[in-house]
């Protein structure tokens, strides 16, 4: 029993069938964990990727330092740090805000790099002709730089949101039950891992082709000349 | 009268070195119209981009007007301009690109209008107006809500034009405007060009290599060599009897083409 279900035993069919529900419950983490850990990758990679690429080297290479240190050590580590070692100064979080503030740095420096490269692609002329025409810094930004570049950025992000659905299970290390959390749970109280285990990988696989199903439709009906401005 | 743009002995480097300008002395007068020709890397261009603030300058001063384009008068002496002000210089200059450099996320009307709506503050009714005539003045009125990708060579740069015109400049520059445009495209371009000399007294500075179009629109023709103006003139005494032997080569060349 877990969460106040009962497994039935009976055979593998029956035992999958009355599992379900409790691996739901560990899904309903797992997109969680997924969806506020995107976003928060969304938000600070843009933040990241603006600083870096800011004129002054005061603000850009502390930056810099900063994205290549947290893409190059392991999330597993950056995971514990946050969750064993900040305590020690006062600042305590709950296992599944940490794992989701844990997985959104990881990714924000991905992420950076990909608004980064998706900013540089659009033509310098289009910067100049911005210029030429007395537009400001923001509003070239706005109307002509990101429209432009929001279609050469969201297939490389989504290829991200699926990395990242598949990266939720290390939150488990930290004690967050996730699926595969739950699983290992029902695995221990039964002795039974085949089944629990093989369906958390199917539901890990629906997860991913969703995902990538829709952000594959979202990519399809970008304008591949950016945003459309009337 | 006092002339519109003041090169005072300018020199432009790049950063590997490169010296583009050395030295430079040059002045457009008001309505002038001038041609810049001569061989590539020569520093045609770089005269243009200067104006537009597309590049810096190392030494020397340049003018528009009275005022110090890429300085500012700070008790007295000249320190290196702020953004601010070169926001407001670049008010009195407009540039057409050899590659056009149109939006293409914007319709050919709000490639027009979106200058003049949000930085000369214009509202939307009258940015339109304005942009309906310009875009009737170069042919183009019924491409008004197509995107850039769907239009010729020759359609986007006549649209370019009118995005320039639409700023209203004192100075309106073309930089190599029909060489990257198929060869049948090339003379609506010019008569374009040649309609706006002739119906409003703009200044104009154009490099370009098409000798006839330099003939019928410039008042003078400026041979550029190295950086510096080894000739200049009218057109019918540059093309027909230049003194200087690169001048003959160059010109020679041309013609062959």
């Amino acid at each position: 029993m877990l969460y106040g279900i009962h497994w039935d035993l009976s055979n593998s069919w029956t035992f999958a069938a009355s599992i379900i529900p409790i691996l739901l419950i560990g899904m309903k983490i797992t997109v969680l964990a997924t969806v506020f850990g995107f976003l928060i990758a969304l938000v600070l990679g843009l933040v990241f990727a603006l600083m870096r690429s800011a004129p002054m080297r005061i603000v850009s290479w502390p930056t810099r330092f900063v994205i290549e240190f947290v893409r190059d050590t392991p999330l597993l580590i950056q995971l514990y740090f946050l969750y064993y070692v900040l305590p020690d100064v006062g600042l305590t979080l709950p296992a599944l805000e940490t794992g989701i503030f844990a997985l959104g740095l990881q990714y924000s420096a991905y992420t950076s790099e990909v608004y980064r490269a998706g900013l540089d692609a659009v033509p310098q002329g289009q910067r100049e002709a911005a210029r030429a025409l007395n537009l400001g810094t923001m509003r070239t930004f706005r109307d002509v730089i990101i429209p432009q570049a929001i279609p050469r950025i969201v297939p490389a992000l989504a290829n991200y949101l699926v990395s990242i659905i598949k990266d939720t299970p290390i939150l488990s290390a930290i004690t967050v039950l996730e699926m595969l959390g739950v699983s290992q749970i029902i695995g221990a109280r039964t002795y039974r891992y085949m089944v629990p285990l093989t369906m958390v990988g199917i539901l890990f696989l629906i997860l991913t082709v969703i995902a990538a199903t829709a952000v594959r439709y979202l990519e399809n009906r970008l304008p591949r000349a950016g945003i459309p401005l009337k | 009268m006092k002339p519109i743009v003041t090169f005072e002995k300018v020199t432009k480097r790049f950063d590997d070195d490169t010296v583009v300008l050395d030295d430079f002395d040059f002045e457009i007068q008001p309505g002038e119209r001038v041609v810049l020709m001569g061989p590539s890397g020569s520093g045609k261009s770089t005269v243009l981009r200067i104006l537009m603030t597309l590049e810096d300058i190392q030494e020397g001063v340049v003018y528009i007007e009275d005022e110090p384009l890429w300085h500012e008068k700070r008790n007295g002496s000249l320190a290196p301009a702020s953004e601010k002000h070169l926001h407001k210089m670049r008010g009195n200059v407009g540039m057409v690109f050899q590659h056009f450099n149109l939006f293409p996320n914007m319709t050919v009307l709000r490639n027009i209008i979106e200058a003049p709506i949000h930085v000369l503050g214009l509202s939307r009714a009258e940015a339109v107006k304005r942009a309906e005539e310009l875009l009737d003045q170069v042919g183009m009125s019924a491409k008004r809500d197509a995107y850039p990708n769907s239009l010729s060579g020759g359609q986007k740069q006549r649209i370019a034009i009118a995005r320039a015109m639409a700023m209203r400049p004192k100075l309106l520059m073309f930089d190599e405007p029909t060489s990257a445009l198929d060869p049948e495209m090339v003379g609506d371009v010019l008569e374009v060009i040649k309609d706006l000399a002739s119906e409003h007294d703009l200044t104009m500075l154009i490099v370009t290599h098409e000798m006839g179009f330099a003939r019928d629109v410039a008042n003078r023709v400026c041979f550029f060599c190295d950086g510096r103006i080894l000739e200049q003139g009218e057109p019918e005494k540059i093309f027909t009897a230049p003194t200087e032997q690169r001048t003959q080569q160059f010109l020679r060349m041309v013609l062959k083409e």
